[in-house]
């Protein structure tokens, strides 16, 4: 199975092969390296740029100003803050050109803990995108996800930021992507030695499969709880909430959003309708964290008939992430932490 | 000036000077609605005439990738003008009517968007246009690298972009010299730069210690010049040279145009003449007049028939309709997706 570094390369070639996309680039995105998590090994169309994060979104809005598909990536989500500028820009051209210029881009980048990387390689910005109006914003937790979404977010004509959590880059999937073969991720992945002369070995069979955007997943059905989560903590919670229902009689859904805007508040509604209970999961700083929206959003709906208030479990606010494991499993909601909320959200009553 | 006159066919001077003319009119009407109450905020040209009308009238007009493309700053009413533009247009944007063709009421005064001519939409932030002017003009170095014999015999089209003295201390303007210049990549683009010795109320001086913004694109090896950007003639010379050498080698060109600054930054700084400044139109017309293209009554008899005209059409557009309060949800996504998280 892949690997999800392995499904993006794979749905940006059928991109490039099949939908016109003629750009693929960002620091070390081209050949030799092929992008630092090699997601964009092979590519027929992957260049190198400077490394100027401004100059590789203003090239994505130009590019996509003539109406030419593009996929741009900053490195890490960490570098992404000195171009929030030319971000709200391409979120805004449409709107301020009265529907004139559409901006059919998509920015791709790692994004998250989960690898030690410290301060600058650990951020996250899942709130921050959501307060970018006219983007576009997913994050998969799966390679057949990742192929799926990706497809999606280039055939969009809106920009897409794509958020990958870079801790899942190198988790194989459970499920074959449409096409791919047992052999395809050995035969795509460059070798280390004799890179100039190697080609990649594309399945036959890639298809146009996609994941809506706005649309979520239910990783498990349940009927006493929600759990709302996306990226990395969706591993997080599995394991969590199977250690629960381990415990206790309970039985715990968990939805996997993949997109945080638009997102899908029919899955959301119906759940918490059913389970009368909500615990919202995410890694990013709480403090006007994109949950909170959720959560208001929830009790604003759900006020008299929910049995619990809604809990959210996310990043601490502090200016970064330490290196140390204790300083960043202090810092991030852990599998403990999520059981032990769990069990509080259980047993609160009204 | 008067002996630059010959340098061009009497017909090109008449037709500057005729778009000049109007530019300033044009502007000086958009200040008079501001001052009336009927526009919140005005930004604008006056001063950049004699080098934004050559611009528009030498470029290679259209929409799509056969044409150039326009990333310009909020002091391009010469160039839109020279392009085409209706002034009534100008001024429905002042005014914010749903009619405004670049914004449907959106946006400031002379934050202009036309797709038909290529002219994407300018912006407030200063200096974000020589980033994204790098993407227009990479897929067209595509394109022209791309094309047959047969096709290369047509005009190569180019990106334009137009930008202020004090925006070029922004990362943008140095990110547009390094990413148009790389090696075997080089990018047909004409960058300008039109410089008034302001930024705001702050002097160039004050806070840049190179003598000209040209010497920038020297270091990396792009054909540069520095030109006197209050001489429509020179302007007009200097950009044809420039933008010849662009369509040929489709490689960059750098032009640092001195321009002046007449009714100061915008009507936050009262949008009061600075009669210390040149004034281009004026000595063009003084030029023109004496070289007896023109004459004084002719003159007058235009300005007055302009300033009704623009009196006349500030009337009419008063009338026109403005935005309704629910149109705020129109344009989030293509196509008029919902973007409203309440209709999820």
């Amino acid at each position: 199975m892949a690997n999800m570094a392995q499904a993006l390369r794979m749905a940006l070639h059928y991109g490039e092969t099949h939908f016109g996309v003629e750009d693929i680039f960002g620091e070390d995105v081209g050949a030799p390296l092929g992008g630092v998590f090699t997601a964009t090994q092979g590519l027929v169309n992957a260049w190198n740029t400077p490394l100027d994060e401004r100059g590789i979104i203003g090239m994505a809005m130009g590019i996509a100003m003539t109406g030419t598909r593009c996929v741009a990536e900053i490195q890490f989500v960490d570098y992404i803050f000195n171009t929030i500028d030319l971000l709200k820009q391409a979120g805004n051209t449409l709107w301020c050109s009265n529907g004139q210029y559409e901006m059919p881009l998509v920015v791709m980048s790692p994004v998250g803990a989960g690898i030690h990387g410290s301060i600058y390689h650990s951020h996250s910005f899942d709130s921050w995108a959501t307060r970018l109006p006219g983007w576009k914003v997913v994050l998969p937790s799966s390679p057949i996800d990742a192929y799926g979404l990706m497809l999606s977010s280039i055939l969009d004509p809106n920009p897409v930021l794509y958020l990958v959590p870079k801790a899942l880059m190198r988790v194989r999937g459970e499920e074959l992507i449409p096409g791919e073969t047992k052999e395809s991720p050995l035969q795509i992945d460059a070798p280390l030695k004799g890179r100039e002369l190697w080609r990649p070995q594309w399945p036959s069979g890639l298809t146009s499969y996609q994941v809506p955007i706005g649309k979520s997943k239910i990783i498990k059905p349940g009927k006493d709880a929600t759990v709302i989560t996306y990226g990395r903590h969706v591993f997080c919670c599995i394991q969590a909430v199977k250690r629960v229902e381990e415990q206790t009689n309970a039985s715990i859904e968990i939805i996997d959003l993949r997109s945080l805007y638009p997102y899908d508040w029919a899955a959301i509604s119906e759940s918490v309708n059913k389970t009368k209970k909500v615990l919202l999961v995410n890694e990013d700083t709480e403090v006007t964290n994109f949950a909170e929206h959720l959560a208001y959003r929830i009790v604003s709906e759900f006020f008299y008939i929910l049995e619990a208030r809604p809990h959210i479990l996310s990043g601490k606010q502090i200016p970064g992430i330490g290196l140390h494991p204790h300083l960043e499993e202090a810092t991030l909601p852990q599998e403990n932490d999520i059981e032990e909320e769990l069990h509080k959200l259980l047993n609160e009553s009204p | 000036m008067k002996e630059d006159l010959k340098k061009l066919p009497k017909e090109i001077n008449l037709q500057i000077y005729n778009v000049m003319l109007k530019s300033r009119l044009l502007e000086e009407r958009l200040i008079k609605i501001y001052r009336s109450g009927d526009g919140y905020f005005w930004i604008g040209s006056p001063g950049e005439e004699a080098f934004g009308v050559p611009l528009g009238l030498l470029s290679h007009k259209g929409q799509g990738l056969d044409f150039d493309f326009f990333h310009l700053h909020y002091r391009s009413t010469p160039t839109l003008l020279a392009l085409g533009m209706n002034p009534i247009d100008s001024i429905r944007l002042m005014m914010n009517r749903v009619t405004d063709p670049s914004s449907g009421g959106r946006n400031f005064a002379s934050h202009y968007c036309f797709p038909k001519w290529n002219v994407v939409p300018v912006t407030s932030p200063i200096g974000t246009q020589y980033v994204t002017a790098l993407g227009t003009s990479h897929v067209q170095r595509k394109r022209r690298s791309k094309a047959n014999e047969s096709s290369s015999q047509r005009l190569q089209p180019i990106t334009i972009v137009t930008g202020g003295d004090a925006g070029t201390a922004e990362g943008d303007f140095a990110s547009c010299l390094i990413w148009s210049s790389r090696p075997g990549k080089e990018l047909p683009i004409l960058i300008t730069v039109q410089n008034n010795q302001w930024g705001i109320s702050t002097s160039f001086r004050d806070q840049h210690g190179e003598v000209y913004i040209a010497d920038r694109a020297k270091a990396f090896q792009i054909r540069s010049r520095v030109i006197d950007g209050n001489n429509p003639v020179e302007s007009y010379l200097a950009l044809k040279e420039e933008m010849d050498y662009i369509r040929k080698t489709g490689k960059p060109s750098f032009v640092e145009a001195r321009v002046s600054r007449l009714y100061g930054h915008s009507s936050a700084s009262g949008a009061n003449l600075a009669e210390q400044e040149q004034d281009c139109l004026l000595t063009y017309e003084r030029a023109l007049i004496d070289e007896q293209y023109i004459n004084e009554n002719d003159v007058k008899i235009l300005r007055n028939s302009l300033e009704k005209e623009f009196f006349n059409i500030y009337q009419s557009v008063k009338k026109e309709e403005v935005p309704v309060k629910e149109s705020i949800w129109d344009h989030i996504y293509s196509q008029n997706e919902n973007g409203d998280w309440r209709n999820f």
